[in-house]
């Protein structure tokens, strides 16, 4: 099918996938406040039996399949008509794989959740779906009008779910916190938005691109942009100094949100960034390149030093995440295809390790926001040996170790920085692996060397059925890509072509 | 024999089977029970060891290239090929690991009491991560099984080590990380000239080794090579993880560490530091660095062990000596020194394995280390010290055994172009005997005084047949080192032709000794 710009309704085809998900989310928060679905939550606790509000779970489940339905049916689809808002691209197709599977993941794993900590049902999961459209926005976003609008779906969505579980002091603290911040970055971002007008007078991306590389358009107003365009983005993806939230938030935000939105928010961010660099920005690229450099070097080793001290998993796994995103900035700051191709791989990676790892620790709080330090994981392993196998593959693959998902996609990482000639970043980028080994070994230890000092000290943990499926999804995907990678690393590959120019290794050295 | 091997063509399928063999060897592993799976785990891994001793029959020796050779593409885009060959330096090496792999399995039946499925499943992973390690050919495919093999030796001691298993479990994992993922930066950065030259990425051995880099750019690609090598060795300053991880780690641990995970750092030096960097190899600085550390490595680990009170803790600094040696001996860039450095790797693997091996039987009759602790053994458990005593004879290096052959080889390499090193570095003999004679007196030949140690016993069955080997294997290369060195000789050739190639090309002014050995036409690139 020919999709042709220049009519409006076109429109409605290109956006199959994010209306789906958005009439769906709107169905399930009708069907969730009917009568039968609003008693689910009452249901008496202790007992595991699936709740009413799974029925929800998997209706959300059904719109996310039928929005992956429509995502291929994109693939057979050409564009027609020049500077249109919305990309029909491979790029944006490949993204919202990356979130179509977070979304799947992270409904799979807070089935027990939803039910155990008593929310509602309808309300979670259709923010899910909302929150997913939002990033599908961001992510087929060619004017900078419709990067906004995605990313404030989303960001709203997510302030919301943050602080979704009242009854908990912590969920209600870290959404305030994460809507304050939140707003005020979104803040730079359009003020950000406004200059590049001012400038060039677009906000398309593809003709900003034009003006800035026939030289045209006020440099000092454009630095400004970009400078502001870059806070608003390293804030979203949790970029090092703009991360104070996501600590706080990602401990006290429900746990299913957090494995979600840790990788979901994160891809989405790093996505439209991405884009916005490449095609806008890309002549530009030795004013940037410094920018991200540093940001890339920063938030990499600090991130993994602070890491290192902490005892609440979730934290750690909060620092982690933050660590995850200097890798990724790495590539941004090599801007060639390489590297972005890399980068999307990596996301995909992430998202299954991350939301993995998440999972477990999960089941080990039994779907609660109790046990959640790592010396609760004393004995874990030989209490559970599965879960303590998956969770030991989870995080080797965080590591980036060989045969996970997470050291091919390390190794796509730095040759795309090798492209660019970016040595110090990739000598910056093992070292502080290093560093990372030390805390998600330390988890592996305390599950398998420390030996507990009562024996059965714990419940046993009772994995559901959505959660299993979800752990197994993600242990399967990983070791796939981390043996045979060469399929999706292929896609990713032909992904990205046709994205931009990519101004990178037009520099030869360092800053 | 050899036809045999050729009926069942031998030499198509064996390289891929020591690898994925013992992989699939968890599956029954993981399958039996508590009690069986010691010996299922033994049977595989001599199944595993038999197929392994074609290759002595099958090796062409007067080839000095790659033998063997298979490649399927894995990752094409980044020009990644599942490769493997195996030369006269790994032969050997292979060999040693499948040897060691069954000996120390063999020796875990009464020391490993409880978890014993992930037990054997770990080793036989780390049997196949290591046998990868010296068949790779291809330097992606390389780094993955040096680092595999990491994450079962972390997991062995972790798990089954003494009170401090954890502190030295991750002692080992860090350094051995840090340096190995420098040397991955500079695979990348090798695979990224190759791309800038070739025209398509690749990591094959055999492409890299056409890249032709300028001097500076050696120097830091062999620094970042050299230093992940040295940390495995170890070389001197890098070392301090060996001696904790060996007292931590299970018997079995220690067996596969000193026998074949420390050789994976100076095979590293052998197969890829020296071809690849030619020019920066015979950079004197290097050279003289790398001599002077190895150096210090003989001598002052030989005060430390000297002065330990715990055996097993001597022979762990033992072990950094040893491997000094096999430094000095490839750093001395002549035929004699690497032939000299391998015969010490192999006689190393075998000496300090199965000294590893006799305390651990002393430590499962005693339950103690200390040295003082022991006394007149010999007259209780006579079998027992008659091994002991060869095995640190070996150690010492006394002619008519292996650690002779090889000591002596490397010192006259390196004789020839350092006289003052080399003259220090064997003063490391005599201190060998000084801390390692002592010690077998104290153990088996003072007065037999304490009443724990009247109560112990000789050898076992099982047990002889493991020191057996071992022992056999130490006078049989003492007398008989020919059939080592021939196979080795053509491969040694071929490293050494790298340098007169560098040197040729006019791009290097180096010492005139080493520009002397012969120079064999038509070698392998």
């Amino acid at each position: 099918m020919v999709i042709d710009f220049s009519r409006q309704l076109h429109y409605v085809w290109a956006l199959l996938p994010e209306i789906i998900l958005c009439v769906s989310g709107m169905i399930i928060l009708v069907v969730g406040v009917t009568g039968r679905y609003r008693e689910a939550h009452l249901a008496v606790e202790g007992e595991l039996e699936p709740g009413r509000s799974d029925d929800l779970g998997w209706l959300a489940l059904l719109s996310l399949s039928l929005a992956a339905v429509a995502n291929a049916w994109l693939y057979g689809v050409t564009e027609v008509g020049v500077n249109s808002m919305i990309a029909v691209d491979q790029f944006r197709l490949f993204s919202n794989w990356i979130f179509l599977l977070a979304a799947v993941l992270g409904i799979l794993i807070s089935f027990a959740y939803v039910y155990r900590q008593r929310l509602q049902a309808g309300e979670f999961y259709a923010l899910i779906l909302f929150a997913t459209s939002g990033m599908m926005f961001m992510a087929g976003a060619r004017d900078l009008i419709v990067v906004f609008l995605g990313l404030e779906v989303m960001s709203i969505a997510v302030y919301a779910l943050t602080a979704f579980n009242r009854r908990d002091r912590k969920s209600a603290e870290a959404g305030l916190k994460y809507f304050l911040l939140g707003a005020f970055s979104t803040g730079f971002l359009l003020y950000g938005i406004a200059l590049v007008y001012g400038a060039t007078g677009s906000t398309n991306v593809a003709v900003i691109g034009e003006i800035i590389s026939s030289g045209e358009g006020s440099q000092n107003l454009l630095s400004a942009a970009i400078a502001l365009l870059t806070i608003g983005f390293a804030f979203k993806v949790s970029a090092i100094p703009f991360h104070m939230w996501t600590p706080d938030v990602y401990e006290g935000a429900p746990a299913p949100v957090t494995a979600w939105m840790s990788a979901a928010v994160k891809a989405a961010g790093f996505v439209a960034f991405l884009r916005v660099l490449m095609v806008g920005f890309d002549s530009m690229y030795p004013l940037w390149y410094p920018i991200l450099w540093w940001l890339a070097a920063i938030t990499m080793v600090g991130a993994n030093l602070i890491a290192l001290v902490q005892t609440n998993i979730k934290r750690m796994l909060a620092y982690s995440s933050i660590a995850h995103a200097g890798y990724l900035l790495v590539a941004i700051a090599a801007a060639n295809e390489t590297a972005s191709a890399g980068m999307l791989f990596y996301l995909l990676v992430y998202t299954l390790m991350n939301m993995g790892a998440f999972a477990i620790v999960m089941s080990v709080s039994h779907h609660s926001e109790k046990r959640l330090y790592i010396d609760n994981y004393v004995g874990f392993g030989w209490a559970q040996p599965l879960l303590g196998i998956f969770l030991t593959i989870f995080l080797l693959s965080l590591a980036g170790f060989p045969g996970t998902g997470g050291f091919m996609g390390k190794i796509y990482l730095l040759l795309g920085a090798a492209e660019s000639d970016l040595w110090a970043l990739s000598v910056i980028l093992v070292l502080t692996t290093v560093l990372s080994y030390w805390y998600y070994l330390r988890v592996a230890w305390v599950m398998w060397m420390k030996n507990p000092e009562v024996e059965g000290q714990y419940d046993r943990i009772t994995v559901p059925l959505p959660m299993r499926l979800a752990l197994l999804m993600s242990v399967g995907l990983i070791l796939y890509v981390g043996i045979l990678p060469s399929g999706t690393l292929e896609f990713a590959r032909a992904s990205i072509e046709g994205l931009g120019t990519f101004g990178g290794g037009l520099l030869g050295q360092g800053p | 024999m050899t036809a045999l091997l050729d009926f069942v063509s031998y030499s198509d399928w064996v390289l891929h089977t020591l690898i994925w063999m013992p992989i699939l060897g968890i599956v029954p592993v993981l399958l039996s029970n508590e009690q069986r799976v010691k010996h299922v785990a033994f049977w595989w891994s001599a199944v595993v060891l038999i197929l392994s001793l074609g290759l002595w029959w099958a090796f062409d020796p007067t080839v000095g290239g790659m033998q063997m050779e298979s490649a399927t593409p894995w990752i094409e885009s980044w020009g990644v090929n599942y490769s493997l060959g195996i030369d006269g330096i790994s032969l050997f090496m292979v060999m040693l690991t499948t040897f060691s792999a069954s000996i120390s399995i063999l020796a875990s039946f009464n020391y490993i009491q409880d978890r014993q499925r992930p037990f054997y499943a770990l080793m036989l992973i780390l049997e196949a991560g290591v046998v990868g390690v010296f068949l790779a050919t291809d330097l992606f495919l390389f780094y993955v099984f040096f680092e595999l093999t990491l994450v079962p030796m972390y997991f062995i001691v972790g798990i089954w080590g003494g009170a401090r298993r954890i502190y030295a479990a991750i002692k080992f994992f860090l350094y051995t990380a840090l340096g190995s993922l420098l040397m991955l930066v500079g695979i990348l950065y090798l695979v990224y000239r190759a791309k800038m030259f070739i025209g398509v990425p690749t990591f094959a051995y055999s492409d890299l080794l056409q890249i032709p880099l300028s001097g500076v750019e050696q120097l830091w690609l062999f620094s970042a090579f050299a230093v992940a090598f040295s940390v495995k060795v170890p070389v001197f300053p890098l070392h301090t993880w060996l001696p904790d991880a060996h007292v931590e780690a299970p018997t079995p641990g220690s067996v596969i560490l000193a026998a074949v995970l420390l050789k994976m750092g100076t095979y590293g030096f052998l197969r890829f530091l020296l071809p690849l960097f030619p020019i920066a190899a015979q950079h004197p600085v290097v050279v003289t660095t790398m001599l002077v550390l190895a150096v210090i490595g003989i001598i002052y680990t030989a005060c430390v062990a000297a002065v330990q009170s715990d055996a097993k803790k001597l022979v762990a600094y033992t072990s950094v000596a040893h491997m000094g040696f096999v430094v000095l001996g490839v750093f001395a860039l002549n035929l004699n020194g690497l032939q000299g450095g391998l015969i010490v790797m192999i006689s190393h693997g075998i000496s300090t394995g199965a000294l590893f091996l006799l305390l651990g039987m002393l430590y499962e009759r005693r339950h103690t280390r200390e040295i003082k602790e022991f006394g007149g053994i010999a007259r209780v458990a006579p079998w027992l010290a008659t091994a002991f005593v060869i095995t640190a004879l070996a150690s010492i290096g006394v002619p008519g055994t292996s650690g002779f052959i090889g000591e002596f080889l490397a010192l006259l390499g390196a004789f020839e172009n350092h006289k003052v090193l080399t003259v220090i570095a064997t003063l490391g003999v005599i201190f060998a005997a000084y801390y390692m004679l002592p010690m077998v007196q104290r153990v088996f030949f003072n007065p037999l005084e304490k009443q724990e140690n009247r109560e112990i016993e000789d050898l076992s069955k099982r047990e002889l047949a493991i020191l057996a080997p071992l022992c056999a294997l130490m006078i049989w290369i003492g007398w008989n080192p020919t059939p080592l060195l021939d196979r080795m000789e053509p491969s040694v050739q071929v490293v050494l032709e790298r340098f007169n190639e560098a040197t040729l090309d006019g791009q290097v002014r180096v010492e005139d000794e080493v520009n002397e050995p012969q120079v064999i036409n038509g070698g392998q690139e």
